[in-house]
């Protein structure tokens, strides 16, 4: 684990996007860890099994913040924590995929807690990317 | 009524006959609303899931239907994967070390089925997804018990499938569709109508072989 900060679970239906997600916050915050879960066996779709490895990668007493894209995703990451075990410091964002991890990256990489980089994540929700 | 391993394999083989002779069907319709991988989805886990109960001996219901929930969970990417896999999962641990069950228990242990569904895809009846056709028919199932007639069951899950048709999605891919969604059948609701007519005609005392 590269420091004490909160990590970052990225979890998609294509291993593409969160792969190159993940460039990209990696370019951002280099100090953050993230884990990526994307795509069942080379196609589309999430894998319960390939979530809990992931989130078992990045898991460290200062939690983990997971972002996911569509419905599903978080029925089988719902699962993956289940099957990881209870009691632990993990937090689902309900944001926007790109923005929301950003804004997670961005936190973490302050220090803060796992409940200030999941808010983070979730006000990304609120963000105005076009000024009036 | 006496539902054993034997049943249980019937039940799945005959599950997983449907689905691969109905993949297109379920394809179309979820191509209507949704993503279009629900044919392919089903028609893939359930094949794995036939070849993983082919080669094992099973002493009892529970680790049969848990090897079921486990399959589907590993090699369904859908929402179909998790959703499935965790009602065999709660299935299972109703089912735990019993031999054989009568028609109350059946019940019973898919009534804990259906809780499983309910609670991992946070859907309520009329929702238009599974939950719509295995809502009632759970409830048939319970209020009948040893006296279930199995073309009753299957009656009524037809019927609850077809009724989805009307229903505005408000849960998964199809959500997105909005008012868009009234006027096809839901690919989830037909795949469990296939799961339950299965069942029905293993009950019947029909017995279905690789």
């Amino acid at each position: 684990m590269k420091n004490n900060n909160v990590s970052i679970l990225l979890i998609s239906h294509c291993y593409e996007i969160v792969s190159g997600l993940k460039n990209l916050l990696n370019q951002v915050q280099p100090d953050v860890n993230i884990a990526i879960s994307g795509g069942i066996h080379d196609e589309i779709g999430t894998n319960a099994f390939d979530i809990k490895n992931a989130l078992e990668s990045v898991y460290t007493s200062n939690g983990v913040v997971i972002l996911f894209d569509l419905g599903s995703a978080l029925i089988n990451a719902e699962l993956a924590v289940e099957m990881f075990g209870g009691n632990k410091k993990i937090i689902f964002a309900d944001a926007p995929l790109v923005e929301g991890a950003y804004a997670a990256v961005v936190e973490s990489g302050l220090g803060n807690t796992v409940e200030e980089v999941a808010n983070a994540a979730e006000s990304a929700k609120q963000l105005q990317k076009i000024s009036d | 009524m006496l539902f054993d391993v034997s049943g249980a394999k019937h039940w799945i083989v005959r599950l997983n006959q449907k689905l691969q002779e109905q993949k297109k069907y379920l394809t179309s319709l979820d191509q209507a609303i949704g993503d279009g991988d629900h044919g392919l989805n089903m028609a893939r886990g359930f094949q794995e899931v036939v070849l993983k109960i082919h080669d094992t001996e099973y002493k009892d219901l529970g680790t049969f239907f848990k090897d079921v929930g486990m399959t589907l969970i590993l090699k369904v990417g859908g929402a179909s994967g998790p959703l499935y896999g965790t009602a065999f999962l709660k299935f299972s641990m109703e089912l735990k070390e019993k031999k054989e069950i009568n028609g109350i228990e059946l019940g019973e242990a898919l009534s804990a089925a259906l809780e499983g569904i309910r609670s991992r895809g946070r859907a309520q009846l009329g929702d238009k997804t599974i939950v719509d056709v295995w809502e009632p028919v759970v409830d048939l199932m319970m209020s009948e018990g040893e006296n279930l007639n199995p073309d009753e069951l299957i009656r009524l899950a037809n019927e609850k499938m077809e009724d989805t048709k009307d229903m505005e999605a408000k849960k998964g891919r199809a959500a997105y569709l909005g008012k868009r969604s009234i006027g096809h059948i839901d690919p989830g609701a037909t795949s469990s109508m296939y799961l339950f007519e299965a069942l029905a005609e293993v009950l019947k005392g029909e017995s279905y072989e690789e």
